[in-house]
């Protein structure tokens, strides 16, 4: 039985398998992820996004590199604080901005709010806000790769809260019983809305890994590229039938809960800690001394994020009309493929 | 056409089905070398291996949460709970992922789940209830519930085949109690309700085992008495309901389940806003009292709806 729970640090520095193009690609997608989330709250204070508004401003990290690592016919079910996975595998920005805003072209369609969605046709599941729920999904389809003898993996982010609920309990002894080709990703953002670590649990969950026969690793979650290698070892064990891996990314959520929350329960010099190890600002100092121009990716998000908010302010709110359909299906609509930018799928890694 | 017991036309379903398609797999306690606590799969670990006929640990929300999961990389799971009691470990799998994914995101949640419910045996309060209502009320779920073999057979294959998560509730009491004719190979029984016996001068609506009570009770009475077997619960036959109440103008509601909100209180409301003026007398509804299913024989028979019970209700309604 594989028991390697750990605190392994991954090497900062992984050039073995990302080529520059790719660590700029993980760049521009935390900077789309970034770029969008403030515009967004912008949106939201000026009441053209209903509800309130969660972004994961400082994880941008915890999705980018994940994500990366993930090959097309691969599945994601995402949480509302990895919005750079969905712009990895494909979901155009002004629909993101339509969701927010409960258009009609938003991704649910207006059905549902903020960044509860997933596009089936991107090979993503959205969350339902009992987040670990989605622990057993991702297993499912784990489940369902193997019963077919698939060379496929899932992947599925959840918090350190999540770690107290039965799901994720069930979802890891399945699992690890079946040894199902399925990476958890335990987002550790130090809080669960106001709850810090010490009173979620008595235990570092990574070492519970260990209780259900596979290997957890702790990685640095404000590096994409240490969250992408971790991702490629674990999707790797994952095809070749060795089970599941955990991952616990160690970052900060850097604002409150959600825009409501002013987050006065968090020691200001702890904030100010963790600004000092923003992923962004790391991963535009290893691009400057690869001579990459950075300022030319911000520059281009920019643009495109501009083009997107108006082009979803044009979107029609959903017609009352048609609220009461689409509750049943008709016909079946499943996961279709997404996009998978990493350089190693194209040399058929 | 053979003759086989409900039970046994629940494995038939299965087995056929399993059979023309490999998408079809069983999850559940138990199922596999025991072949279920009811031997409902009995033998399928032989003839299907346990890849498809998979044993889970003992975790209902894990069985249904990975059902939808495998659902939607296009497998069509069946999902054994071994009593319909334990699905409130899996609520919230059925009521916030399955119910909730299709009208979210488009992606369609093809799960079946099966619950061996109800009571009568003395299974008492944790093996006996029926909660088909607590699913009633959560969106986007489908949920059936035969009263005949032919039915139990034609309805699960349906329910594998619909895209959408279907709850196959599956009454205990009928399992080696009902025997039928039922045709072989494959076929598909309509979401809709099935007149069990016409008549003229009453009608008695209800669904699951209460069918044959009702059927019993209402054998030798005074007057022509209408049996409508609803066999959907949703989608609700409304337009069948109607038709029967508009035809005799008095009805008499029986469920199994605890009265309060059960599927006959919505029987109700549907014909009191839609029929009423089609109405000879008062809705009359025979149900289980808002109590746990009690362990010992006559407590139990003091809450489960009777043949007794159910003939007197309609006799005094008749005479209304």
């Amino acid at each position: 039985m594989a028991t390697e729970t750990a605190r392994t640090d991954l090497p900062a520095d992984v050039t073995e398998h990302l080529t520059t193009d790719d660590r700029a690609g993980l760049l521009r997608a935390m900077l789309m992820m970034r770029g969008i989330e403030e515009r967004a709250m912008t949106l939201y204070r000026q009441g053209k996004v209903p509800g309130s508004f969660y972004d994961g401003y400082g994880q941008e990290a915890v999705s980018a590199g994940p994500a990366w690592a993930m090959a097309a016919e691969d599945r994601l079910c995402i949480l509302h604080r990895d919005l750079a996975a969905h712009i990895i595998r494909g979901v155009e920005p002004w629909r993101i901005f339509a969701q927010y805003m409960g258009r009609a072209d938003g991704i649910t369609r207006g059905r549902d709010g903020n960044v509860h969605f997933g596009d089936r046709t991107k090979g993503c599941v959205g969350m339902v806000s009992m987040l670990p729920d989605m622990m057993l999904v991702a297993t499912g389809m784990a489940m369902a790769f193997k019963l077919r003898g698939e060379k496929r993996c899932a992947i599925t982010w959840f918090g350190d809260g999540s770690t107290s609920r039965g799901d994720f309990h069930e979802a890891m002894n399945w699992a690890g019983v079946q040894k199902l080709p399925v990476i958890f990703v335990l987002e550790n953002n130090q809080y669960a809305y106001s709850t810090p670590l010490d009173q979620q649990f008595a235990v570092d969950p990574v070492e519970r890994a260990a209780a259900y026969g596979f290997p957890g690793v702790t990685v640095d979650g404000n590096d994409p590229e240490a969250m992408f290698e971790a991702t490629r070892i674990a999707r790797e064990r994952a095809i070749a039938g060795e089970g599941p891996t955990l991952i616990e990314a160690v970052t900060m959520r850097m604002h409150g809960h959600a825009a409501h929350d002013d987050m006065k329960y968090v020691p200001t010099e702890k904030v100010e800690e963790w600004r000092a190890k923003d992923p962004i600002d790391r991963q535009v100092k290893r691009l400057e001394a690869l001579g990459v121009d950075t300022q030319a990716i911000r520059e281009s998000v920019k643009a495109e994020i501009d083009e997107a908010v108006e082009r979803a302010l044009q979107s029609p709110m959903p017609d009352p009309e048609t609220v009461t359909d689409g509750v049943f299906a008709d016909e079946p609509a499943l996961l279709e493929d997404g996009n998978a930018p990493w350089s190693g799928f194209q040399k058929g890694a | 056409m053979p003759t086989l017991t409900y039970l046994q036309a629940i494995s038939d379903a299965m087995r056929e089905e399993m059979r023309a398609d490999e998408r079809v797999f069983l999850m559940g306690e138990d199922i596999g070398v025991f072949g279920g606590a009811f031997k409902v799969t009995d033998g399928f670990i032989d003839e299907f291996g346990p890849k498809r006929v998979m044993d889970t640990p003992l975790a209902e929300s894990a069985i249904i949460g990975c059902a939808i999961g495998a659902s939607v990389e296009g497998m069509r799971p069946i999902a054994e709970m071994q009593f319909s009691d334990f699905v409130s470990c899996g609520f919230d799998q059925l009521v916030n992922v399955a119910g909730k994914t299709y009208y979210r995101m488009g992606l369609s949640v093809n799960i079946t789940v099966r619950l061996p419910s109800g009571g009568g045996f003395s299974g008492g309060p944790f093996h006996s209830q029926n909660p088909e209502a607590w699913f009633m009320h959560a969106p986007g779920l489908k949920i059936v519930a035969p009263s005949t073999a032919e039915d139990a057979k034609g309805l699960l294959i349906s329910a594998v085949r619909d895209p959408n998560p279907v709850l196959f509730m599956e009454h205990k009491h009928l399992y080696r109690r009902v025997k039928g004719e039922v045709p072989g190979g494959t076929y598909e029984t309509p979401f809709t309700a099935r007149i069990a016996r016409e008549g003229t001068d009453l009608t008695v609506i209800t669904y699951g085992a209460m069918v044959h009570t009702a059927l019993e009770a209402t054998a030798d009475l005074e007057g022509s008495v209408e049996v409508l077997d609803l066999r959907s619960l949703v989608p609700l036959d409304e337009e069948a309901i109607l038709r029967s109440v508009r035809k005799t103008s008095k009805v008499v509601i029986v469920d199994e389940a605890n009265q309060m909100c059960a599927a006959g209180a919505q029987v109700a409301a549907l014909i009191a806003e839609r029929a009423w003026e089609d109405l000879d007398g008062p809705v009359v509804r025979v149900a289980t009292p808002d109590v746990p299913i009690p362990f010992s024989p006559p407590l139990e028979q003091a809450v489960l709806p009777q043949v007794d019970d159910v003939r007197e209700a309609c006799r005094e309604l008749l005479e209304y």
